[in-house]
Parts: C-alpha cells; sequence; structure tokens
C-alpha cells in the first residue's frame, strides 16, 4: 500500500480516456456561457458542488466496501441525461481496463463480469482505488479533482486559454476540493448505516440540458 | 412570535369508489395548508391546495401527503403561488411532500411556482412512491425572487421510487449561503426560474420516449427506468412554463 498510488491514479497521463471528455464544457464554451479564466472559474465551482459531490460520494463509497450494484443504480437515479449516463459507463468500463493491468485483483475481475457494458465511472473509481490500496478520502479526492480538471483542460483546447490561468483555477479552488472531499466520505460513511438514499443527489440543471444539446451536435471535439 | 415556526400538515386519500369514480375518504389539512375538493372530470377526483401562500416562513414545517389508492385517479393544484418568506423564527423552513399511488393508479400533481422571496430559507423534499402500474405526471417550478429581486436560499430534492426501485434522485440548492457556482455557467447561469416535469408510464419501460432538447435551456430525457424527466430553465417563471407545456406536448398525452 503506497499513497503514491494516489498521483498514478489521479494523473491526466493514466489511460482512462478522460481525456476525450470536457465535463461539458464544450457545450458551455460554444453557447457563450464560458469565454474565459473568471467564467471557467465558475463553471468548475458549480460542477465541483454538484457533479462533482456525487462523483466523490460514490468513489468514496465503493471504496468503503458498498456494494457496486446499489451504488451503479444510485449514480443512474442521480444522472438522468441520458447522454451522461453513456459517458459514464464508457468512463468507467475504460478505466476498469486500464486498473486490472495496472492493479489486477480478483474485486476488479469481478466488476467486470458484473458490469459487462460498464459500470459507472466514479463507482469503478472507487474500487480501484480499493485495489490501489487506497482509502475512501483518497477515493473521494481523485473524484472531485477530476470533476473540475477535465474541463479545465477541456477548456484551454476549446478557448485556447492560457494554461497557467487554467491551471490557476484550478489550484484556487483546492480548499473547496477539501471541503467536497470531506463532505463526500461523511456521505460515504452514512451510507453504510442508511443505505444508499444518504448519498447527495446534487444535480446542475444546464449540465444536464447542455450534454443532451450536445450529444445531438454532428461534430464535436470531445464525447461529452 | 413563537420561536419554533408553525407546523401544519394536510393530508389526502384517494380511493375507487366502486362506481368508476374517486372518492376522497380523506381531506385534511390545518392551519395555513388546506386542501378542498373541486369538480372533477371523469373517473378523476381534483383537490385544489389553498392558503400555501401564506408561508412557508422561516422555522415552519409543513407536510402534505396524498395516498392514491390501487385503480384511484388524483389530480392536484394549487390556488395560487406558494411564495417562501423570511420569518421571526429562526432556522430554515421545510415542505415535505410524501406522495403514493398504487396498481393502476393515477395521480397528476401539479402546483402552481414556488417563489423564494429575498432572506427566505427554504428546504423542499418531494418523494414520490409508485407502484409497478401507477401513472404519474408531477411538475414542480422555482422562481428565484420576485420581480427584479434576489432569491432566498433554495434547497429542493425530488426523488422517485417505482415498484421499491429508485429511478430519479435530484437535488438543486441556490441563493445566498448556497454551494458555489450555483448562479454560474454549469447550473443557473443567471436564469431566474427552473422546473422540471416527471412523467411515469408503465408503457415507457417498453418504449422509452426519445431524447429532445428544446434550445439549450431544455431537454426531454428518458430515465433509468419506466419514466421520463423534462429539466428546464428559463429567465421568468411565464417562459418556465411555456417551455415545459411544449415538452409534454412532445411527450404526448396519456
Amino acid at each position: 500500500m503506497s499513497r503514491a498510488a494516489l498521483l498514478v491514479l489521479a494523473d491526466g497521463r493514466f489511460p482512462a480516456g478522460g481525456h476525450a471528455h470536457s465535463g461539458g464544457a464544450e457545450e458551455a464554451v460554444k453557447a457563450g456561457r464560458v469565454t474565459d479564466a473568471a467564467s471557467l472559474a465558475d463553471f468548475c465551482r458549480g460542477r465541483l458542488h454538484t457533479t462533482g459531490l456525487v462523483s466523490a460520494s460514490l468513489a468514496a463509497a465503493a471504496a468503503a466496501g458498498t456494494d457496486p450494484a446499489a451504488l451503479d443504480a444510485a449514480a443512474d437515479a442521480r444522472t438522468p441525461s441520458p447522454a451522461l449516463r453513456t459517458a459514464a459507463r464508457r468512463l468507467g468500463r475504460q478505466l476498469l481496463r486500464a486498473a486490472r493491468a495496472t492493479w489486477p485483483g480478483a474485486e476488479l475481475d469481478a466488476l467486470a463480469r458484473r458490469f459487462p457494458k460498464g459500470a459507472h465511472q466514479p463507482v469503478v473509481l472507487g474500487l480501484v482505488a480499493r485495489a490501489a490500496g487506497l482509502g475512501p478520502l483518497d477515493a473521494a479526492y481523485c473524484a472531485a479533482y477530476e470533476s473540475v480538471s477535465g474541463p479545465a483542460t477541456a477548456t484551454v483546447r476549446l478557448l485556447s486559454l492560457d494554461p497557467f490561468d487554467a491551471t490557476a483555477v484550478l489550484a484556487r479552488l483546492a480548499p473547496e476540493l477539501d471541503r467536497v472531499a470531506d463532505r463526500a466520505v461523511e456521505a460515504a460513511r452514512r451510507v453504510a448505516d442508511e443505505g444508499v438514499d444518504a448519498l447527495p443527489a446534487a444535480s446542475a440543471p444546464l449540465l444536464e440540458t447542455g450534454a443532451q444539446a450536445h450529444a445531438g451536435w454532428p461534430v464535436r471535439l470531445f464525447a461529452s | 412570535m413563537t420561536s419554533t415556526g408553525v407546523r401544519a400538515a394536510a393530508r389526502i386519500v384517494a380511493r375507487g369508489d366502486g362506481r368508476g369514480g374517486t372518492a376522497l375518504p380523506v381531506l385534511e389539512g390545518e392551519g395555513p395548508l388546506s386542501p378542498r375538493r373541486t369538480r372533477g372530470s371523469g373517473a378523476e377526483a381534483r383537490v385544489v391546495l389553498v392558503g400555501a401562500m401564506s408561508g412557508p416562513l422561516g422555522g415552519d414545517r409543513f407536510t402534505v401527503t396524498a395516498d392514491v389508492e390501487t385503480g384511484a385517479r388524483l389530480r392536484v393544484g394549487s390556488a395560487a403561488a406558494t411564495l417562501a418568506l423570511p420569518g421571526q423564527a429562526k432556522g430554515e423552513a421545510r415542505y415535505d411532500v410524501r406522495l403514493r399511488a398504487g396498481e393502476e393508479a393515477e395521480l397528476h400533481w401539479l402546483p402552481e411556482q414556488l417563489i423564494s422571496a429575498r432572506g427566505s430559507d427554504l428546504s423542499v423534499t418531494t418523494r414520490v412512491d409508485l407502484a409497478a402500474t401507477a401513472r404519474l405526471l408531477l411538475r414542480e417550478e422555482q422562481v428565484l425572487g420576485r420581480a427584479g429581486e434576489e432569491p432566498g436560499r433554495l434547497t429542493s430534492r425530488l426523488a422517485l421510487r417505482i415498484a421499491g426501485r429508485c429511478v430519479l434522485d435530484q437535488e438543486l440548492s441556490c441563493g445566498p449561503g448556497a454551494p458555489g457556482g450555483w448562479d454560474g455557467p454549469a447550473v443557473l447561469a443567471g436564469h431566474r426560474a427552473v422546473g422540471q416535469l416527471l412523467v411515469a408510464r408503465p408503457e415507457f419501460a417498453e418504449r422509452p420516449p426519445p431524447p429532445r432538447t428544446l434550445g439549450t435551456g431544455a431537454a426531454v430525457v428518458p430515465l433509468a427506468g419506466p419514466a421520463a424527466l423534462v429539466t428546464a430553465v428559463a429567465p421568468d417563471a411565464l417562459r418556465l412554463r411555456r417551455l415545459l407545456e411544449e415538452a409534454l406536448a412532445l411527450l404526448g398525452q396519456d
């Protein structure tokens, strides 16, 4: 067990396919809602406290040993957009493939058998964290960070934003990432007693409607 | 003024009357919540919630429950929009709605808008439990502030279970004190009206409605179960209602 495994898992170069997704940033940029570093920061902050919190809680609960099927169903209920459900399962499948080669183990094999079409990515992430010897807080950090690093990186390409500015956006969100990760772990603890209804259900209407609009575009740079 | 706020409950039970219509063996309310039966049509009983506009204020606890038993049909509306206002009592106000519909039952839950006035602090929770063959049409509209007014703090959670399985669980938090970014480009982007239509029909299990979008601010989506959700944001209540009606037309009438 090594904490450094977290660096491997959270590294944007970990081959799990995340770079092909913008986390809603592509649609927000095209719609004119994200135009610069300031609006990107606001976008990322909103995503962190909604999708990010839900993902971090799912990941923390999975890392703590909650039944992945129950968590996957809870993720479905918290993801009304079918485009986002499809994207989450595709990302889950890609992450599982990479992780089984990196940290092979019976639990990941069982997950792959149970979800041949892929489970929601945060659920997979939690189990991968377990396989890597990491804990619920590590898994929560990883999910929360991914919820903002994806859109920030994508926006650098979409707007030709200065990468220094995009990185500064992420750095300034650090205290809020801490709070979201803590809340996620607290929620995951409650799941042990109260079941998956105790998971946060924070939603972002424009991420949902935007994902559906984006899925209908004939040409796009990112898959979601 | 009390420091605890008002506690009020309303309860509706709809039951088949054995002659093809729907009876209301329980129709009771207290304080500011008063359900009244109005003229129905066909097999359906209609109820209007009157007086909800006088609250809730800070510290209040309102609970509304409706039970639609096997084969019964109930339609519930409200006489006016509900206005959340700041109160003398400390703490947030809570408004809990618990809806149940049995086999072959039908519930239309169509209240007017909830308006979050400046300085108010309200948490609304709507939980719906449906039997496998029940039908539902539920509308929820939130307006953030009266005309030109900054909104209060509003948290709204909507959860649907069908045959015991959770099909939807969504919470929206907005207003001063809500987690950051709520008014930003990922969440509301300055829109002051947000709403949802939740439609459950058993036939959606075999033939889910196709996803549709109405501009960037509204979408009709099939859920992971025999239900569909319309999510819409708009600059104001009027345009929100139009979007929701347009979306409902896409889903077709029952």
